[in-house]
């Protein structure tokens, strides 16, 4: 049973699912961002430490589907010690990877996020995986306090 | 129920024969639309294919013909609803513009600032938005009926909100998102004993029971053709006729008229006021054909089998540890909402997919109704008359699986 999901849901992800890393309210964020998709009712919260122009601390809040829990968590992990820059490369990465225009990704920058490119076969759930990578874009742009997948 | 022809009745649906990932179609998101009948598919193909021309124009033979069926779906809706007259019965794109047209003229019409318009907590969007919209342009003031724990309408709360101020009640005959069903009667005879109008919202209802709008004796009824296995785009506006003769129109343009000159336009009789520019003809000839073809089976029969499967499906999800069930009225349709324990419906909805069962995992646009019962979305499973006792094992047994593939 299942087995056509398996490229979707990913052990990693049911893991990431189970135990969500950084997630936490940040007390002394600098950069606090609310991303919500009104199709599916996901909310998160993403809480940025900086230093600089380098993300010393990342964490998040909220509820969300298995993928988009998954995402932002994995997201909170890898961007931690990178720079505005580093992070928004990586975006523009991750974007290419589940919306599938892109063949070649830089598999080694994109790292563990590779468990991800399966939403790719399943448009309806591209976005639960994107919501993450949108707040964090908004957060870096240090937009308004709100982002919105639609 | 022995009797139920459900052999035949699936045999109708040609896509119920479809796989879906390899897997036979178990197709139970019938809240959000219906599959459609051969006959259907079959009237609108022959409408094209021998007598299609527009309508209530030539003096041509085609003309004539598409005149005939357009009009004779019009008298098919008629009787299915027990309208007095076909004046009633007003061709729409569906249940929403049937309400936006009632916000644009009836209520325009008839109801000003500081007035009163009363909905329940359980309705769909396009019971809510509308009047928002007309009371942001008016001043209007929106009142809403509170619903329990089981997801009904707490009478008495909504008798309370009854007063001189009140000019429409409109409210949703049984609700897309919980399957609970109103006492509209008792409703309507509250209203009536104050004048009021009241506006029934049917697109979950009408592909469920015998609906007689002259015993309800409501003044609007509302539905969509595609929930009750007729084409998307089409829907019905009945109303009663003395108010839609009072009604300002509602869109200009062809059709509507019976004279016009640059200086003044005298509008056409009813229903054809309503009903601007050349109408869906081949949607509203498929409505009739869906009809027919329900009208064989009979309301009651269908109502009647779909409580079966309502039962069962409810009996086994009680059974499933981590499930609750959204929605348990005592009146219900055949709808279950459910949500598990950690597992987000989205996450639902993609697993059964997989199985080949369509589920709707989401807000179903009734995001109050959310709000209230503390979750983001619900995993909704609705039945029709062509599902089976089968199709539902087949269900419980995915829902099953994915509990334990999440862990």
């Amino acid at each position: 049973m299942f087995d056509d999901l398996r490229d979707l849901y990913q052990e990693v992800i049911f893991d990431h699912n189970r135990n969500p890393r950084n997630f936490r309210v940040m007390e002394d964020a600098d950069r606090k961002v609310e991303g919500f998709n009104p199709l599916c009712g996901d909310r998160l919260t993403l809480f940025l430490k900086m230093d600089g122009n380098e993300i010393i601390d990342a964490s998040f809040q909220g509820s969300g589907c298995a993928i988009s829990t998954a995402s932002v968590s994995l997201m909170t992990e890898i961007v931690k010690g990178k720079t505005e820059a580093e992070a928004e490369a990586l975006f523009k990465q991750f974007h290419e990877m589940t919306t599938g225009k892109e063949d070649d990704i830089d598999l080694e920058a994109i790292g563990k996020l590779a468990v991800l490119a399966g939403v790719r076969e399943y448009p309806a759930r591209v976005k639960c995986a994107t919501l993450a990578w949108h707040t964090l874009d908004a957060a870096l742009k240090n937009e308004a306090n709100s982002i919105s997948t639609e | 129920m022995t009797t139920f022809p459900i052999e035949k009745i699936r045999a109708d649906f040609p896509i119920l024969k479809e796989k879906i990932r390899n897997k036979p179609l178990v197709y139970l998101d019938n809240a959000a639309t219906c599959q459609k009948p051969q006959a259907v598919i079959d009237s609108i193909s022959h409408l094209y294919m021998h007598e299609y021309a527009n309508v209530h124009r030539g003096v041509h033979t085609l003309s004539i013909k598409a005149t005939d069926r357009y009009e004779g779906a019009r008298e098919k809706v008629k009787d299915f609803i027990n309208a007095n007259s076909t004046k009633e019965i007003i061709f729409v794109r569906g249940a929403t513009e049937a309400i936006n047209l009632i916000a644009s003229t009836f209520a325009k019409a008839n109801i000003k600032k500081g007035d009163e318009i009363l909905i329940t907590a359980m309705e769909h969007h396009s019971n809510i938005v509308p009047w928002q919209m007309f009371c942001e342009q008016t001043g209007a003031v929106l009142k809403v009926a509170p619903i329990n724990l089981q997801g009904e309408l707490i009478y008495e709360e909504f008798e309370k909100l009854i007063s001189e101020k009140t000019k429409l009640v409109s409210v949703v005959h049984m609700s897309n998102a919980l399957g609970t069903i109103n006492p509209v009667k008792k409703i309507i005879a509250a209203a009536k004993a104050k004048n009021i109008p009241v506006l029934l919202d049917g697109a979950q209802a009408i592909p469920h029971m015998s609906v007689d709008v002259q015993e309800l004796d409501c003044d609007f009824y509302v539905f969509s053709g595609h929930k009750l296995y007729a084409p998307a785009g089409i829907g019905v506006l009945y109303g009663k006729q003395a108010l839609l003769e009072a009604m300002p129109p509602y869109q200009g343009g062809g059709d509507m008229i019976r004279k016009v000159t640059f200086e003044d336009t005298e509008y056409n009789a009813l229903p054809y006021k309503f009903e601007a520019g050349t109408p869906s003809i081949a949607d509203v000839v498929g409505l009739g054909a869906a009809i027919d073809y329900l009208t064989e089976i009979g309301m009651d029969n269908i109502a009647a089998y779909e409580a079966e499967l309502l039962d069962y499906a409810t009996e086994k999800a009680s059974k499933i540890e981590g499930l609750r069930i959204i929605g348990e009225a005592k009146e219900k349709g055949a709808i279950l909402s459910f949500v598990l324990d950690k597992i987000h419906p989205h996450d639902i909805g993609t697993m059964l997919d997989s199985l080949g069962i369509a589920i709707r995992a989401g807000h179903h646009c009734a995001m109050p109704v959310m709000d209230f019962f503390e979750v983001p979305a619900t995993a909704r499973a609705s039945f029709a008359m062509y599902n089976t006792k089968e199709e539902i094992d087949v269900l419980m047994n995915g829902i099953e699986q994915l509990i334990e593939v999440f862990g």
